[in-house]
């Protein structure tokens, strides 16, 4: 029968072009608001390393003000200060662990012609690469006994390889940073984790780096970080003031698997506190906090506050163009109610005519569906154009096949919900009532 | 076959009460030809209508082959009209965008016939009326009276024991509405039962047996009508 009904359907759309056509446009109207904006918390609120998220903390204590809260109510920090953030790497507590901090370095390539330019720079360690699972096409990162030994190695994404090396293997090739030759260990391929979860303070959703060394060399070349920056009180000048001072700009990441190892990492963290507040430091109440990958997201409030109003907006959108589709279905039951009046009396039964009426709103939520796509993809285009200037627009601007699916799926559900009643209309249509009228 | 014994039919509105039927009385015995007349408004129509199960009687008693239906709900109503009962209306009722084949297909439908039981149906009663020629033509390509067989062979096709007929020949000219007259004659003398609602004497002679209607009652009281109240 579910054929029959399709084909019926089919007639019908063809017998009521019209009708059809404004149910159709409300709902890929009513989607493609809804979808544009869902898209974009989609992109914003998806989870960038399913695999390993709940393996990953970000690790938070409480270096701040005695007297005044990094961020009421009595949130600590999001980043440490160096020589927290180095204590606690050094400390080697956890299966992994990686700090970084965000730089800008220039590139110089070796290569006639081919001019010196700008690379958003990561200084880290080496655990990065495998805690953040980052997609080698050759060689890979460095080990810890480079950060220990400051090492002169790079990592370089495939962009910087492709216009230094022209894409070729560059792994044991030289680097020149700022006038400093590095050792290729490896080479990344295109990498946009979304949101950029290991460093959410410095733009969740901008680009990840062309260029990755290691912690150890920045900090003895003194290179400073290009990122955000706070202190609570004035540093000591100079490097050295820098690196003793209580401004905060480093981030820690730390890999634990299992309750147990997140504990004793807690326990760790507290005797870290304990052992500073005995030297004079950290003021406030014991506040250490490791969050995982989502609950650090969720906690930086990655997703922002309009984008949430906006889909509530979207979605009153959607139950607007819906309540249209239904006054639209109505008016076709209305028309059609001889019809159902003669297959009704030649042995249709209620549950026949609900069936063919509701194939028949699934198969209008189809079309409106995939007109729905076409409608997200304007919206989005409309986002890009509005906003083209910031880079990283365009990256929340993308479609998947998920968010394909979705629209579609969601317009099929939402054409079947708003024919509930006006099918259930059809159904108490009476067998005889309109066989005279014919 | 068809007993209703005291079957009222009243409709209510806020302010109105109609008796379309008051009474009614009647029984039809299987390969009867039996032609209801009365004027506009007597209970014709609703009286067919309670017959083919698309309208509940208030009260009374109604049986279908010795099976009391005044109780059943939808589904089952549903199954016994698709089963038993075919209707030929006076306007056809067509359904305009499907083509013969598939307008005598739409009572096969709800029967769950496979697709070669369906065509071989379907194709058998257009024969008996004379269009399997036309199986692909649209309702719209038709005439009138060509229409009307198309209408037939569907009360045909489920192969039902008895034939509901509202005034079948009314929008035909004389030359159709005797073919259509013709025809319907010779499936009942093949042993299908009809009932056929017309306002025309003429028409009516030609069944076995006139019943005539007046006030929601059987009015002529000779001896070939089977008032179930006389015969119980």
């Amino acid at each position: 029968m579910f054929r029959y009904y399709l084909k019926l359907g089919l007639f019908s759309i063809r017998k009521n072009p019209m009708l059809s056509f404004l149910m159709v446009a409300a709902i890929a109207v009513g989607i493609g608001a809804c979808m544009t904006i869902v898209n974009v918390d989609y992109v914003m609120s998806g989870n960038p390393i399913p695999h390993r998220s709940d393996l990953l903390y970000h690790v938070q204590v409480d270096s701040w003000d005695t007297n005044d809260a990094y961020q009421e109510p009595d949130l600590p920090p999001e980043q440490l200060t160096y020589q927290d953030g180095n204590a606690l790497w050094q400390a080697n507590a956890a299966r992994r662990q990686t700090l970084s901090y965000k730089a800008t370095r220039v590139v110089q390539p070796g290569t006639q012609g081919e001019r010196p330019f700008r690379a958003l720079t990561r200084s880290t360690t080496g655990d990065f690469f495998a805690m953040f699972d980052t997609p080698f096409i050759y060689g890979g990162g460095w080990d810890r006994s480079a950060d220990l030994n400051e090492e002169y190695v790079v990592v370089i994404d495939r962009e910087v390889n492709d216009r230094v090396f022209g894409g070729a293997d560059s792994v044991g090739e030289s680097l020149v940073l700022n006038g400093k030759a590095y050792s290729v260990t490896g080479v990344i391929d295109t990498w946009e984790p979304l949101p950029k979860y290991y460093d959410v303070n410095n733009g969740p959703f901008d680009e990840s780096e062309d260029v990755y060394i290691p912690f150890s060399v920045s900090i003895a070349n003194e290179i400073d970080s290009s990122g955000n920056t706070s202190c609570w009180k004035p540093s000591e000048g100079g490097w050295d003031g820098r690196l003793a001072s209580e401004c905060i700009w480093v981030q820690l990441w730390v890999e634990l698997q299992g309750e147990n190892e997140k504990l004793d990492y807690l326990a760790f963290l507290e005797g870290y506190v304990e052992s500073q507040k005995a030297v004079g430091r950290f003021g406030r109440p014991m506040n250490n906090r490791i969050n995982d990958v989502m609950e650090w997201m969720e906690y930086q409030e990655v997703v922002a506050e309009d984008v949430n109003v906006l889909l509530g907006i979207a979605i009153m959108f959607l139950v607007v163009c819906l309540l249209n589709t239904i006054s639209l279905l109505l008016a076709k039951v209305a028309r059609r109610s001889g019809d159902i009046s003669l297959r009704r009396a030649l042995g249709a039964s209620r549950r026949a005519v609900f069936a063919q009426y509701i194939v028949e709103a699934g198969m209008i939520g189809a079309v409106g569906g995939i007109f729905g796509v076409g409608m997200t993809w304007l919206g989005l285009q409309g986002i890009r154009g509005l906003y083209g200037e910031l880079d990283f627009i365009a990256r929340l601007v993308a479609m998947d096949w998920p968010i394909i699916i979705m629209a579609v799926g969601l317009a099929i559900i939402s054409a079947l919900a708003a024919a509930l009643y006006p099918t259930w209309r059809a159904c108490r249509v009476h067998p005889a009532s309109q066989l005279k009228a014919l | 076959m068809l007993s209703m014994r005291d079957v009222s039919k009243i409709y209510r509105t806020d302010t109105i009460e109609t008796h379309a039927l008051r009474k009614f009385s009647l029984s039809v015995d299987e390969g009867e030809f039996v032609s209801v007349t009365g004027p506009s408004g007597s209970g014709k129509t609703t009286f067919l209508n309670i017959a083919g199960l698309l309208e509940e009687s208030t009260s009374g008693i109604y049986e279908l082959d010795g099976r009391d239906v005044s109780g059943l709900n939808d589904a089952e109503r549903s199954r016994l009209r698709n089963e038993k009962i075919g209707f030929i209306f006076q306007s056809f009722n067509l359904i305009p965008e499907l083509d013969v084949f598939d307008n005598v297909d739409v009572p096969l439908r709800y029967r769950s016939f496979d697709a070669a039981e369906r065509k071989k149906r379907i194709d058998r009663v257009l024969d008996i009326v004379g269009l399997a020629s036309r199986n692909k033509h649209l309702p719209s390509q038709l005439s009138g009276g060509q229409q009307q067989r198309v209408a037939i062979a569907r009360a045909l096709a489920g192969e039902p024991r008895f034939l509901l007929a509202d005034e079948p020949t009314g929008n035909l000219d004389s030359h159709m509405a005797d073919s259509v007259m013709e025809l319907l004659t010779e499936i009942n003398t093949q042993g299908t039962t009809i009932i056929m609602v017309t306002h025309e004497p003429a028409l009516a002679d030609r069944a076995r047996r006139n019943i005539h209607v007046l006030d929601g009652q059987v009015s002529n009281g000779d001896s070939d009508i089977h008032l179930a109240s006389q015969t119980a």
